[in-house]
């Protein structure tokens, strides 16, 4: 009876599937890595808080195609990139240039820490003083 | 009881003045890189007429409004109204761009709900639509003379946004010189 009801457990649970989107080919192992990896590290600007690796969304399907085929070219990780950035900005990319403009987004935590840090030794030490 | 520090409350007003200021930001409305720059070069067929083609080259000499739709895009169906009236009163040149849609829903869309646009190019494949950064229909992009973008506006037209947003800059843009 236990066998019988394990096996009857078995068949009704559910398997992972993975819902597989346009599985590419590609010529090198090389090229496959460029792809995972821009794809894992842009944007897609339908569903932003997803890549375009995990995107349902069409505009993240054509820009997969269009980065497919850049990889088929021999385009490098740089040229890509730009072709998107040309044309979307910098809010493409997860990983934010570290410039003028991006300067408070990239130091605002470490500031915003030491700051607070800072006044936690200065409370407590006034604290033990009194 | 007397406050001990004015710091909490400092914090508090400074959080409270970037919240505020926050309430008035569109974080996912996504800026154009190409404003100020020249439209991208592009060739493709007429939605009515596909022997012809339209070309960036079309927007010269003029101030021109380009904008992507599609039937199939819910905020397209609710400007088109206020579109098709402002092409009807205004004297502005309106090109579309149908953007990944069916030529003949297209077609029929337009014949039925009325057709503001002086040519409509037809971009089956949206690969030009990347081109001008489309992410989300409909937008609306104002060229100049020169065939520069000088701006570009995310969301259906409204009255509003009309008046406050792309009609002072196209009566500028009419007074520049070709």
């Amino acid at each position: 009876m236990k066998k019988l009801f394990l096996i009857f457990i078995m068949l009704i649970t559910p398997c992972f599937v993975f819902a597989a989107q346009n599985v590419y080919q590609f010529d090198s192992s090389d090229q496959e890595q460029r792809f995972n990896i821009l794809t894992s590290e842009l944007r897609c600007l339908v569903c932003q808080n997803q890549n375009l690796a995990e995107s349902n969304a069409p505009l993240a399907a054509d820009l997969r195609g269009q980065i497919y085929q850049k990889v088929q070219q021999g385009q490098s990780e740089k040229e890509i990139i730009d072709y998107l950035v040309t044309r979307y900005g910098n809010f493409i990319l997860y990983r934010p240039p570290f410039d003028g403009s991006t300067l408070g987004l990239w130091l605002a935590p470490f500031l915003l820490l030491i700051v607070g840090v800072s006044y936690l030794l200065y409370y407590v030490r006034k604290k033990q003083r009194d | 009881m007397k406050p001990r520090s004015a710091l909490p409350l400092f914090f508090f007003v400074l959080i409270i003045i970037l919240l505020w200021r926050g309430l008035s930001l569109h974080p996912s409305q996504v800026p154009s890189p190409l404003i100020n720059k020249p439209a991208p070069t592009f060739q493709l067929p007429e939605l009515f007429n596909a022997k012809q083609t339209i070309s960036d080259k079309n927007f010269l000499g003029h101030v021109t409004l380009l904008n992507v739709w599609a039937t199939w895009c819910y905020e397209c169906a609710a400007e088109h109204d206020f579109l098709v009236q402002l092409a009807h009163d205004d004297h502005v040149i309106f090109y579309g761009l149908n953007y990944k849609d069916d030529a003949t829903k297209a077609q029929d869309f337009l014949k039925k709900y009325g057709n503001p646009y002086q040519r409509i190019a037809i971009d089956q494949a949206g690969v030009v639509a990347i081109d001008w950064g489309v992410y989300g229909a409909p937008e609306t992009f104002i060229i100049d003379k020169k065939g520069i973008i000088r701006y570009k506006e995310i969301g259906p037209l409204t009255q509003d946004v009309w008046d406050r947003d792309l009609k002072p800059l196209i009566k500028k843009l009419e007074n520049e010189p070709a």
